[in-house]
Parts: structure tokens; sequence; C-alpha cells
């Protein structure tokens, strides 16, 4: 069985995989207690002529230990995992120096505004791409998430980003993509009959490369431009 | 019926690449799926009119459409696909439907047993705009070899959204309740639309790419007519069919 | 009025007239005719169940190929016998609520609850029998009404069992209409038969012990029972409420979960999980309880840490109220709430934890009876451990960034509510069929049955996790259409094969249940040497149960008691002088 996680290219995927694994240890150790405890039980104690049962109703002590020691495993795990989590989905943790993207989920497509070449959102030189993100590597960027419809789910499993995308409810997510690339985006919640196709492609550039590609975009598709597809 | 639209489609979707890109229109003057609707049910009478929507100064700039994102129906265009919400050529305004709204004798009109169809190709509707009357039935074809959904959001008729992930596929609806116009789209193609003009009678007609249309079957008098545009709004007119049969109509777009 | 009276009372009633076919076996108000019927309408949506579970996997092993027999199947469910992404998406929804509300919780709740309760605490029969028949003939038109939505215009509910608005609120987006209202109605209707179900449950472990039934002598299974029914009675009610609001959004032209109109989606997932997260709890603690009974009579020893048990049981459902955010984590609502939740959360691990432990020390020291009860009884404890412990990844909200809206979840789900809950109905299916029936079902094709069963569930369950690691979504009609789950479809046509041998295995428990009706060896009294009440009366037991009133002497689990003959003891028989130390 396969348990380990596929390659990831953002920065904070290493605390999550970290988390996975150590979650993988303590319950692969658990699950070996366990299985084979009832196997070795199963076999030894099987009825035999002339043995009876042992009559006991329990051991308070034994009751303390398995109680404490799983009391403090998922304690000591809360407390890693909250730190990390607070630092991927803390509302006060968005990078102050993100590069702002608008991406607006609809059954079954995309809509990803791009800053354009002067990096803020909400100007003319802003362009809006279908099904496809374009980040330059090594720069944190926010996604500000918005619904038109249903809720979908914006997830990058590559930078293992996951965040609901809610009609109604404006939401930012934040990554910083650390390998130059091309990883799938796909939609992780139900959304309908188009549910299973609602991909994109999310194209991780070197800084270079993304300043000429995003001042040729601009050129070719920004509002100040031609009016993009609806 | 169904593989000569196609292969007319294909045919202009090749003619036509560059510019325009998706066109897909039929060619030849008056020919639209819906054309003759009213030669599928006896006629009232000898007359015919015969009308022609113009356009004028210069239209609009058709929007693009990004289809990058899905290359199957990006490589049928040998440029940048545009959506033709306005189709104007030559001072010609295309997919405009128009009815007639008054002076008919009282109905009800059966519905015609032709299906006129809608097809799904280069992700795109071919017709964007035809017309039924209520009752009929319309096929709605994916000739594309990828999902496309049609979904309907009628207010007087009920609604659906149906799929079709493969080519081939074949649905047939039918609207019961006149309506004007049933928008109906793709969710997975979002620059997608058609608008289905549903009709109590078949005195209608959807104008061509040279802006011609006919409406025959009708016998002589004075009818009010209605024309309709998706971006640019509805019109009104009347015409009188004389005792030769014959009436003509102008509808102008574009002023002011 | 006395429990006493009430017996005699009883006892008199059968004398003095014959009911009709009709009193006797349709509109029943005895709680084990009841507790029968709700046997039988169980298994035929455990089938439905799970026939649509074999669609489902066929899609997904075999995408876009034509189902064998598919063309019976209409044109606007599979055209060519092939799915259309539209009917793929009700199939999860509905295979996902005919198992959940439809087989398992009145598998557990519906036939154990009414079965077992008033036979094992002493009692002649429910605190209110007649509304315990309406409890199950409520539910059979809720039955009915949720498979009627497959023949509608637009086709059944299709928004998942979790039903999110505004996907289900809102009928364009899915295109489904009447189905969706349907759902809701059914939804609403079966929540009135649990209702009325808990009522009884409660009042009649309160009201109806035998004398000498204490609390702390009630079997695991009726403490189990009767905490479950505490949660039915406060859960389902929000759901019902949660129901009607969404069904106000669909025809009256309110926007309670619509943002269109100011209102919010995220308040239909708080209100369907704050019920959610309860119910998952209704469907595994009466599993659990009648597990510990299965297991001390299979080990012939008393179960380990009987207090702690009974404060696990307690202790799992108060915390399972203020867990539910968790199935909310990446919803977007606040993350700081979603901390608080995760807290709770992994500290609802420690009684699950607890509870393995002491099964594993019941077993420790026995003499191990290796029934085909018992058979299912091991193997629970050893599936359920699988699921809690995948359980455990999902907890830590940053992975659950990750595997949320995975297979992972998908094979956690299936681990506790089949490996958990379904081995456990099998195992108290068979332990309790020579008493409902008078005769046992055949041992030797029963535990073909297990064995098949475990391996089959294994081989279609176990390999989710790997998909889930790999980031394969949920409910997905065409994973193909994502080239980074291409690889995976090997594994997805391995788990569909698994599946549909799984599913075949399981003719074999159908025709062993109807056979054994016919063919299986008579059952005594006391086939299984429990202690238990419902076992010193005869099989199936009369109208009224027990001919007088018993008295409790000491708790359920007396097995191997020193200065016993036997290995067993049942409750109504006093310990000899001296034995068992804290018997009780």
């Amino acid at each position: 069985m396969q348990w380990i996680l596929p390659p990831s290219a953002s920065s904070y995927a290493g605390d999550i995989d970290f988390l996975y694994y150590l979650i993988l240890v303590i319950t692969g150790v658990a699950f070996v207690v366990v299985e084979v405890g009832l196997l070795w039980f199963a076999i030894r104690y099987r009825a035999r002529p002339g043995r009876r049962a042992t009559y006991t109703h329990g051991n308070m002590r034994a009751e303390v230990v398995w109680t404490a020691i799983p009391a403090v495993t998922v304690v000591v795990l809360g407390i890693m995992s909250g730190g990390v989590w607070n630092n991927i989905k803390g509302r006060d943790s968005v990078p102050a120096d993100a590069l702002p993207y608008r991406v607006t989920a609809r059954q079954f497509e995309w809509h990803v505004t791009h800053p354009g070449p002067d990096g803020v959102l909400d100007t003319p030189d802003d362009f809006t791409l279908r099904n496809q993100l374009h980040v330059p590597v090594g720069r944190p960027v926010v996604v500000h998430l918005g619904s038109e419809d249903v809720i979908h789910s914006f997830f990058v499993p590559a930078f293992r980003i996951k965040q609901d995308a809610v009609p109604g409810m404006h939401i930012r997510v934040w990554f910083e993509a650390t390998d130059v690339g091309a990883y799938e985006l796909a939609c992780a919640e139900l959304c309908g009959l188009g549910h299973y196709r609602m991909g994109a492609m999310v194209t991780v550039h070197e800084t270079r490369e993304f300043e000429e590609w995003t001042v040729g975009q601009a050129a070719l598709r920004s509002d100040a431009a031609q009016g993009v597809t609806p | 019926m169904r593989r000569t639209w196609m292969a007319m489609g294909l045919v202009l979707t090749i003619a036509c690449g560059g510019g325009e890109g998706a066109g897909g229109e039929s060619a030849g003057g008056g020919e639209t799926p819906d054309a003759g609707a009213q030669a599928s049910v006896a006629p009232l009478g000898p007359g015919t009119i015969s009308g022609v929507v113009m356009f004028e100064r210069t239209p609009p700039a058709n929007p693009a459409i990004d289809m990058s994102e899905e290359p199957s129906c990006a490589a049928r265009y040998s440029g940048q696909a545009t959506d033709p919400v306005v189709m104007v050529s030559g001072g010609r305004l295309a997919n405009v439907f128009v009815r007639v709204t008054g002076g008919l004798p009282a109905g009800p009109y059966p519905a015609p047993a032709r299906k006129p169809t809608i097809d799904q190709a280069g992700c795109l509707y071919h017709p964007r705009v035809v017309g039924v009357v209520a009752g009929q039935s319309l096929e709605i074809v994916n000739s594309d070899s990828l999902l496309h959904n049609i979904k309907a959001v009628p207010t007087a008729n009920r609604g659906f959204n149906v799929s079709q992930p493969r080519a081939g596929m074949m649905r047939e609806h039918t609207f019961t309740e006149p309506e004007v116009m049933v928008p109906v789209e793709c969710s997975v193609h979002g620059w997608m639309k058609a608008y289905v003009g549903v009709v109590a009678h078949p005195y209608f007609a959807t104008s061509a790419e040279d802006g011609t249309f006919t409406i025959g079957g009708l016998p002589p008098g004075t009818y009010q007519l209605e024309a309709w545009h998706e971006s640019l709004g509805t019109k009104t007119g009347e015409v009188t069919i004389g005792a030769d049969g014959a009436g003509t109509v102008a509808f102008t777009y574009g002023t002011m | 009025m006395t429990s006493v009276a009430a017996a005699a009372d009883h006892a008199h009633h059968g004398e003095t007239h014959e009911l009709s076919f009709v009193r006797k076996y349709v509109f029943s108000t005895d709680h084990k005719v009841i507790g029968i019927q709700f046997l039988l309408m169980s298994l035929v949506f455990l089938f439905v169940g799970g026939l649509l579970a074999m669609l489902i996997r066929w899609q997904l092993g075999f995408p876009n190929e034509p189902i064998p027999g598919g063309a019976a199947l209409p044109e606007t469910m599979a055209p060519g016998g092939i799915l259309l992404p539209e009917f793929y998406n009700s199939l999860v929804t509905m295979h996902g609520t005919f198992m959940i509300f439809f087989a398992i919780m009145p598998l557990l709740v519906g036939v154990f609850g009414n079965y077992l309760i008033p036979l094992k605490i002493g009692a002649p029969d429910m605190a209110f029998p007649r509304l315990n028949m309406w409890s199950f003939w409520v539910a059979v038109p809720a039955g009915i009404l949720m498979l009627s939505g497959f023949f509608v215009e637009g086709g059944h509910a299709a928004a998942g069992w979790t039903s999110y608005a505004p996907l289900s609120a809102v009928s364009e987006y899915t295109g489904v209409s009447a189905g969706q209202k349907i759902w809701l109605l059914s939804i609403a209707i079966l929540g009135l038969s649990s209702i009325l179900g808990a009522t009884n449950y409660i009042t009649t472990v309160v009201q109806l012990r035998a004398p000498g039934m204490t609390w702390f002598r009630l079997p695991l299974s009726i403490w189990a029972l009767f905490i479950t029914a505490i949660l039915v009675l406060l859960a389902i009610p929000i759901l019902s409420g949660a129901a009607i609001m969404l069904f106000f959004d669909q025809t009256l032209g309110t926007h309670f979960f619509d943002p269109a109109g100011g209102g919010q989606p995220l308040l239909w997932q708080h209100l369907f999980w704050y019920f959610g997260h309860p119910e998952v709890y209704i469907l595994i603690l009466p599993a659990m309880g009648m597990v510990s009974d299965i297991i001390a009579n299979g080990s012939r020893k008393p179960v380990f840490g009987y207090h702690s048990m009974v404060f696990a049981i307690i202790a799992i459902a108060f915390l399972g109220w203020i867990v539910w955010g968790h199935h909310m984590f990446q919803s977007g609502m606040n993350p700081r709430l979603g901390t608080g939740f995760m807290i709770s959360t992994l500290l609802i691990a420690v009684p699950s934890a607890i509870k393995t432990f002491n099964w594993m020390g019941t077993m420790w020291l026995g003499s191990l009876r290796f029934h085909v009860p018992m058979l299912h009884a091991i193997s629970f404890v050893a599936m359920f451990v699988i699921g809690g412990l995948s359980g455990m990844f999902m907890a830590s909200t940053p992975v659950d960034i990750y595997i949320h809206d995975t297979y992972f979840i998908v094979a956690h789900i299936h681990y506790v509510l089949f490996g958990g809950s379904l081995f456990a109905i099998f195992g108290a299916v068979t332990y309790w069929y020579p008493k409902m029936f008078g005769r046992l079902m055949n041992p030797f094709w029963g535990k073909v049955h297990w064995l098949l069963t475990f391996v089959f569930f294994n081989c279609t369950f176990f390999p989710m996790h790997t998909l889930g690691v790999y980031g394969h979504m949920r409910r997905i009609y065409d994973p193909t259409q994502y080239e980074f789950l291409q690889p995976l479809m090997g594994i997805n046509r391995f788990i569909t094969i698994s599946a549909f041998l799984l599913f075949a295995s399981q003719i074999i428990f159908v025709v062993n249940f109807v056979m054994g009706w016919f063919r299986g060896a008579r059952a005594g009294e006391n086939p299984w040497e429990d202690n238990g009440l419902e076992w010193t009366v005869p099989s199936p037991p009369p109208h009224g149960n027990f001919a007088t009133v018993p008295t409790v002497h000491h708790g359920p689990y007396e097995y191997s008691a020193p200065g016993v003959v036997e290995d067993y003891l049942p409750q109504n028989r006093p310990l000899p002088d001296g034995a068992g130390r804290d018997a009780r």
C-alpha cells in the first residue's frame, strides 16, 4: 500500500507532510499493537479442554495507562498542528507582500484575474484567463476566492492547499510556489454534473519569464485591451 | 439532415477562419434551421413576408473567447475564436428572431412534426437562435468529443440541465409554453449561449447571414411583427401582404 | 403502575383473545415483531444501497464503458448503458442516503433497540407499544417516498447525502427539482419515526427495568442503545428543522441558505453537521454495545473495565456534540473555530481507544469460542480501529487541508460504517437470530460469509487510503479527466472488482438468513450460553416475554465465575455466596 505523499511544490507543504508522516508513525504503531494483539490473543487464548477463562472485571491501572497515553499523544498532536494551521489559514497570516489574484469559481470554470504588470488588482492592466493561473516562483501569492453560484473548492494537490469557494463569501487563501512547473488544480467540492471536469492549470514561472509573460498577456487581454469572455 | 448542417458548418468554419472565427451559419440567403417552419403546417394563405435586418454604422467588436484550456475546440479555429454576439456582414444583421405578434387568425396552431436541431460544435451552438412552435420538439446534439451540458432557464416553461459527455449524443426537448426567448447555455463553457423562441404559432423566422428572412403561408392582410436580438434589443414593425401575396419589411439596428 | 402488575396484565391479555394475522404480524404493537419488521425493511434497503454502490464502482473501474445489462436503464440515466454524470451524482447521493438513513440506522436502532431493550431489562414490552408500532409504520412510507425519487423528472437528489446549499436549494444548478424535494420530505418523515422510537427507548429503560436491574447491571448493549436514543432525540429535530428551511428555500422563495437573497450557505453546513456528527455516533454506539456483549460471551469472561466502558460511551456521546466543525475545516469558517474543533475531535479519540483496549482486555486470558458472532465482533474491533486511526489524520487541521474531500475520507467512512457497524450487525443478527426465530443460522456458511466479507471488504476499502494520499477527490464521475489521477485507474479497477466480489458474497448471508427459517437447527432457550435475560425465556419468546417478572441478582457478564459450575450465570440466577469480587 502506498502511503508516501506525492511530490510537493509550496513553502508550507513540508510542514503539512511532516505532520502527516508523524501521524502515520503514531497510528502505525497503534495499528500494529492492536492488530497483532488481537491476533495473538485469538490464538493464545482459544478454548482448550480443561482450561477455564480467568475471571476478572478489569484493572484500574491499565485503564489509567491506556487513557493517559492516547490523551497525551493527542494533546501534543493538537499543539503541533495548531501552529501550522494558523500559519496557513490564519486570517492574519497572509503575507503582506503577497501578489493578489482574484479567482471566481462558477459551474464549471475558474475565472482567474491576474493583477497585471502593476501587481495590483482592480486596475486597468488586469486580465482574466479561464482555467489558468500563472504565478512567479518564490513569491507569496494571495488568491481572493469567490463563487458565482454554488460551493466549489480550490485544490492544488502539489501545493497542499484546499479552500472552499463559497458564494456570498470572500475568502483569502495564500501560498508560495517553490518550484517552476505546471501543476493541476481541481475542484474538490461537489458542484454539479461538471464537477469531475472542473480543472485548471497552475503554471509557476521563473521571475523574469513571469514578468515578460505578464506584460505580453496584459497587452493582449487586459480589460484595457479587448473585453474577455463572460 | 443533421449531417448536412454539420458539413456546412465545418466548411464555413474553415472558410471563415481568421478574424471572425466561429460562424457556422449556413450559406445562402434565407436558410436557417427554422426556415420554412410554416411549410410543415397547412398554409393559411399564399402570401409571404420577405424581410431584411440592417445594421448601420460599424458594428461593435465581438468578444474574444479564451479556448486555450479546451484544446480540441480551440484547434478548430485558426486564430482567436470570437463570440458572434453581433453578426454583421455587408451592413446586414444575422440571428435576429422575427415573429408575427398580431393580425393572425386565432389558434390553436398544431406543433409541426419536424425537429430543428441545435448542434454543439467547436464549443459553440449552431444555430445560435432558433424558433419552435409550443409543443414542437427540439433536438440537441453534441458534435464535440467532450462534455457539454445544456442548461435552460426559462420563466414560463420548465427548465432543465442535462449533460452530453460524448460526441454523437442526442437529446430531445419540448417546450410547451410560448416564451420569447428561452436562454440556453453550457456551464462547462461559459461563453456558449443559444436562444430558443417558443411561439404559439409557426409564423416566425431567424435572419440569416445576409440579414434576410421569410415568413410564408399567410393570407393577405396586415400583420404586426417583433424583431428580437440578444444584445441590441427588440424592434416592432408592421407589414401588409397585398393581393399579389407579397409583403416586405425592414428592421434597422445600430442607429443613434 | 408497577411492572409486576403490568406483566400480569399482559399475561391475561394473551389468554383472553386471539389477535388476527394483521394485528399480530402487520400492525403489531409487540416490540419483537416490530424489531423483525425493521430488520426485513432494513435488509431490503441495505441491498438497494449496495446495488447503487455497484453502479458507482462500475463507472470508476471501467469509465465510460457500457454496464452489462445497462440497456435496461432509461436514457435520462444511462444512454447506451453508460452513466451520465448527473446520474452518477445522484447515485453517490442515494447510496449514502439509503445506507445511512434506511439501512444502518434502522438496523442498529430500530431492530436491536426494539428487540433487545424490553427483553434484556426484564420488561414485558416497551413503555408505549402503540407509539412503537407507529415508529415502524412511519418509516415505511418514508422509504417508499425516497425510492420514488428515481422516477421523477429531473431525476433523484444529486447534491450528496450532505445536501449542501446552494447546490441543493436552487434547482437550476443541478437540473433536479422534484427529486431534491422528495429527499427532504422523506428525511423529515423518517426523522419522525426515529424520534418516536427514541422516546420509547428512553422511557422504557428508565421506567421498566425489572427489580434488581440497577443502572450498573445493565448490559452494555442496553447502555449503548439508551445513550444513542438520547442522541437521536436531540439531534434528529435539528435535521428536521434544517430540512424544512431548505424545503422552504426550494418552494416558498425563502433564502435561508442562498446568498442571492441574503442567506448563508455555511448555515446549512452548521445545522446539518450539528445533527450529522451525533448521527455518526448513533451509527456506531449500538454496534459497540452489542460487540461488548458478544465478545464477553465468546471469551467466557466479564467485560474488562465495565464501568470504564459505560463512561466511555457517555464521553463519546457528550464529546460528539462539540466536534461537528471538523467537517467544515476548509469551509471558509473562521480558522480559529477550526482550531477549537480540532481539539475536541482529537480528544474524542481517547474514549474510543479506551474501549478498544477494554475489548482486547476482555479476550485476554479468556477461553475463546469462535462462533460466527464472535468472528464478526473481533473483526469489528480490528476494522473499527483502522477507521478510528485514519480519523487522526483528518483531525489535524493542516493535514485535513490535503485529505478533505478525497478518498481518504471515503476509506475512513467505510472502515467505521462497514468494518465497524455492518460487521457488528452481521454478528448481532446471527447472535439474536435464534431468539427471534427459534432456529440457528448455519454456522459453516456463516463462517464462509464472514471470511469472504472480511477479505473482500479490506481489498475494496484499504486501497482507498492510497487514492486519498494521491489527492483523488470524492464524487468524481471520471477521474481520467485529471492527469494526476490517471495513474490511479488501476487501483480503481482493483477496488471495483473487489467490490463486486464483496457484494456477491452477501448472497451467502441472505440465503443463510432465509434458509434458517426453514432448515435451521432448532434453538433452545440459550444456544450461546449467555447471561442475558432474553436467554431465560423460550426462543422465540411469547407475547409479554416473561411468565413471571424476573429478579436480577448481579451484572450481565458473570462468566467463569468461581464457585459456579457452568462458565456462565444468567442475571436472574443468584451468585453463590462469596463468588464474584465486584459482580455487584
